[in-house]
C-alpha cells in the first residue's frame, strides 16, 4: 500500500464513523486540556511567587541569631548563642565582596505626626537599606551615614504612612513621634507594594540603634548583607561565616541566601506544577481508557470488514497498521484540540480574572501532545493486534 | 491447477471434534466451471475457504498452480490470495463507507498498484460488470444485484486465476440471480476458473462439473460437457434490472 492510499483509507474510515471518532478524540482532548490548563495555573503561580521573592534583589545573605538545627530549634533558646550586634554588622561591611549591610531591628509601635497617630511597622535599618532592598527615595534623603552606635533622630516615611499622617501637606522637616521619642522626617520612600502580604509602604524607617532602644533589645533581629554581582554566592557565604565565627567563637548564627530561598521556592513550585500536571494526567488516563474501549468495540463491530480485507489479500501487518494509525490519528487530533482548548481556557481565565496568574509552559504542552500520540499507540496497539489476529473466516461470518 | 490430497479440516467444539472436511481429494483444471452442492453443514464453505487460503487445512496437501500452498507463510498466502484468487460472498461484504469504484479499487490499493494503472483496471472492471453509471454510488444506494456485481468486479479486478463464489445468489431475487450467474459465466468463458457453492440445484446444474459434498467428503463428482453454454433467456448484454 502506498502511504497516500493508506492515509486515504484511514481518513475514510474515521470520517465514516464520525460519532465514534469524535468521542474518542474528545476523551483525549479533555485530558490534554486539563493538563495544559492546570500546568498553566501552576507555572503562573510559580512565576508570581518568584517575582514576589526577588523584587528586593537576590544577592542578599541574611544573618540571623541562633543556629537552626535540623529540628528547626534554634540553639539560642538554651542561651549558648550571643546576640548579633551592630559591631558584627560593621565587621561584615568590611568583608571582601560585600558592598553593603543593613543591621535590622523592628517591631510595632505608635507613630504620631500632625496630630494623627497610627500603629505601624517601625523598621530599624542602616543607610544602605535602599541599595540592599532596591527601594527608591521619592523625596528628601534616606538615613545618613555616621556612627551607627549613636545615630541622629531622623526618620524616613513609607509612602502610605506619609499619606495617612500628613495627607498632601509638606512633610520634609516635619516632626513625628515614634514610641516616646521625637524624630525629624528627612525623606519619603517611593511606593514599593506588598511583599507576601506585608505592606512595605505602611511603615517608618529609623536608625537601627534607636529601634533597638525603642524595643529594648540587645541584639539585632537580622543583618542583611548584599554582595556584588562579580562575587559568587558561596564565596560571600564562606567569608561571612568565617568572619562571624571569628567574632563569636562558634557558629551561633544562621545564614540564608536569597538565592537559596528563591531556588527552594522555585523547586517547591515546580513540584506543585508537576503535581497538578499529573492530576490532569489522570483525566488523560481516562481518555486513554476511552480510546482503548472504543477501538475494541470498533474492532468487534468491523469484524466483517476486517475479514473482507484479509480475503482481498491484506496481510496481518496491513490490518494492524490501519487500526493503529486510526488510534494514533484520533489521539493526536484530540491532543491538538485539547492543547488549543487548554491554552485558550487559560488565556480566557486570565482575561476574565486578571488576578489569576497564568503562564502556559510550552514544554509541558509539547510533552502533552507527544503523550497524546503515545496514548494513541498504547491504547491502539491491543485492539489493532486483535484486529490483525482475527480469523478471517470467523470475521466474515460475523456479519 | 488445483490439487487437493486428503484434505482435512477439524474443528474443536467443546470436547467434540467436528470433521468439516474429512479427506477431500479433488483436482480442478484451469478454466473449469465447478459447482459444489450438498446439504447444509456438509463442508462446502469450509472447502471454499481452504481453496481460497482463508483457512488452513489441519491435514492433507494443497497444490495451487504447482506450488504447495500449505507451507507458505502468512505474507505469501496474503499475496497469493490477492493476486490469484477472487472471492464473492453471499452477503456481498462491500465496505459501506467506500463508493462502488473505491470498493472495486480496494484489492489493488492493498497490493500497492500505481494510481494510473489502477484507474484503467477499475474502469474496465466496472464497465465489464455494467456498473459505469454506478461508480460513485455507495453500497447502501444499490440494490442486491448491483451490489453483487460490484463484489464480482472487485473479485476480478486483480485478474485472478480462480473465482470462488460462496452462495453468490443466496440473497438475490430470481431476476438478479439470472443476471449475476450470467455475469460469472461470461467471466468463466473469458478464461477464469469458476467454483460456485450453492444449494440451489438449478444453479448447480449449470456447471460443467458438479461436486456433491456429504459429511465433509466428496460424495459424487460428475461432468456435463454440454452445460455452461449460455442458457436461453439470459443475455449478459441485456440491460440490468435496477
Ligand atoms: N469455525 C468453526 N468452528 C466450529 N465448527 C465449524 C466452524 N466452521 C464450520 N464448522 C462446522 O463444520 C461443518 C461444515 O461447515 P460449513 O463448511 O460451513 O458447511 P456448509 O457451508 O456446507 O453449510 C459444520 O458442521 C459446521 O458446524
Ligand atoms: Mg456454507
Amino acid at each position: 500500500m502506498t502511504p497516500r492510499d493508506f492515509g486515504r483509507l484511514v481518513a475514510a474510515s474515521i470520517a465514516a464513523h464520525r460519532l465514534r471518532s469524535g468521542l474518542t478524540a474528545l476523551g483525549i482532548a479533555i485530558g490534554i486540556a486539563a493538563v495544559v490548563l492546570l500546568t498553566s495555573l501552576g507555572a503562573g503561580l510559580r512565576e508570581f511567587v518568584l517575582a514576589e521573592f526577588s523584587q528586593f534583589g537576590t544577592r542578599i545573605v541574611a544573618v540571623n541569631p541562633g543556629r537552626t538545627m535540623t529540628h528547626g530549634m534554634p540553639l539560642g533558646m538554651f542561651g549558648s548563642s550571643r546576640p548579633i550586634t551592630i559591631e558584627d554588622a560593621l565587621a561584615l561591611e568590611a568583608t571582601p565582596g560585600v558592598i553593603g549591610v543593613v543591621p535590622y531591628s523592628g517591631g510595632n509601635a505608635e507613630v504620631e505626626g500632625q496630630g494623627r497617630t497610627r500603629r505601624t511597622m517601625v523598621h530599624g535599618v542602616g543607610p544602605a537599606m535602599p541599595t540592599v532592598f532596591r527601594m527608591e527615595v521619592q523625596s528628601g534623603l534616606f538615613l545618613p551615614g555616621g556612627d551607627p552606635r549613636n545615630p541622629r533622630a531622623f526618620a524616613v516615611l513609607g509612602s502610605k504612612l506619609r499619606r495617612e499622617l500628613f495627607g498632601d501637606a509638606p512633610v520634609l522637616g516635619a516632626r513625628v513621634r515614634v514610641g516616646s521619642e521625637r524624630y525629624r522626617v528627612i525623606g519619603v520612600l517611593a511606593p514599593k507594594g506588598e511583599m507576601l502580604g506585608l505592606d512595605m509602604d505602611d511603615g517608618v524607617f529609623i536608625p537601627t540603634a534607636r529601634a533597638q532602644a525603642l524595643f529594648n533589645r540587645d541584639g539585632l533581629m537580622e543583618i542583611d548583607v548584599i554582595y556584588g554581582e562579580e562575587t559568587p554566592a558561596h564565596e560571600v557565604l564562606a567569608a561571612v561565616k568565617r568572619m562571624m565565627i571569628a567574632r563569636h567563637g562558634h557558629e551561633d548564627f544562621t545564614l540564608t541566601t536569597q538565592e537559596q530561598m528563591v531556588e527552594v521556592m522555585g523547586n517547591i513550585l515546580n513540584v506543585l506544577t508537576f503535581a497538578v500536571g499529573a492530576l490532569g494526567g489522570i483525566s488523560l488516563l481516562v481518555g486513554a481508557v476511552g480510546v482503548l474501549t472504543i477501538m475494541t468495540i470498533a474492532v468487534r463491530e468491523r469484524a466483517g470488514e476486517i475479514g473482507l480485507f484479509r480475503a482481498l489479500g491484506a496481510s496481518h501487518g496491513q490490518i494492524l497498521a490501519l487500526f493503529l494509525a486510526e488510534a494514533i490519528l484520533l489521539a493526536t487530533a484530540g491532543g491538538a484540540a485539547g492543547l488549543v482548548l487548554g491554552a485558550g481556557g487559560a488565556a480566557l481565565l486570565h482575561a476574565l480574572v486578571p488576578g489569576v496568574p497564568v503562564e502556559t509552559p510550552w514544554g509541558y504542552a509539547a510533552l502533552a501532545l507527544v503523550t497524546a500520540c503515545g496514548v494513541g499507540i498504547l491504547a491502539g496497539i491491543l485492539p489493532a493486534r486483535r484486529a490483525a489476529r482475527l480469523d478471517p473466516v470467523e470475521a466474515l461470518r460475523a456479519e | 491447477m488445483i490439487e487437493l490430497r486428503g484434505i482435512e479440516r477439524h474443528f474443536h467444539v467443546g470436547d467434540q471434534e467436528v470433521h468439516a472436511l474429512d479427506g477431500v481429494d479433488l483436482a480442478i483444471g484451469a478454466g473449469d466451471y465447478v459447482s459444489v452442492m450438498g446439504p447444509s453443514g456438509s463442508g462446502k464453505s469450509t472447502l471454499l475457504n481452504v481453496l481460497g487460503l482463508l483457512d488452513r487445512p489441519t491435514g492433507g496437501r494443497y497444490r495451487l498452480e504447482g506450488r504447495d500452498i500449505t507451507t507458505l507463510d502468512e505474507q505469501d498466502q496474503a499475496r497469493t490470495r490477492r493476486e490469484r484468487i477472487g472471492f464473492v460472498f453471499q452477503a456481498f461484504h462491500l465496505v459501506q463507507y467506500l463508493t462502488a469504484a473505491e470498493n472495486v479499487e480496494l484489492p489493488l490499493v492493498l497490493g500497492g498498484m500505481a494510481v494510473v494503472e489502477r484507474r484503467a483496471r477499475v474502469t474496465a472492471a466496472l464497465e465489464e460488470l455494467g456498473l459505469t453509471a454506478r461508480a460513485a454510488h455507495r453500497p447502501e444506494e444499490l440494490s442486491g444485484g448491483p451490489r453483487q456485481r460490484v463484489a464480482i468486479a472487485r473479485a476480478t479486478v486483480t485478474h485472478p486465476a480462480i473465482l470462488l463464489a460462496d452462495e453468490p445468489t443466496g440473497n438475490l431475487d430470481r431476476r438478479s440471480t439470472a443476471d449475476v450467474m450470467g455475469r460469472l459465466e461470461r467471466l468463466w468463458r473469458a478464461g477464469l476458473t469458476l467454483i460456485v457453492v450453492t444449494h440451489d440445484p438449478e444453479i448447480g446444474d449449470r456447471a460443467r462439473r458438479r461436486v456433491r459434498m456429504v459429511d465433509g467428503r466428496v460424495a459424487s463428482d460428475e461432468s456435463n460437457p454440454a452445460a455452461g453454454d449460455p442458457s436461453p433467456g439470459i443475455d449478459p448484454a441485456a440491460p440490468f434490472p435496477a
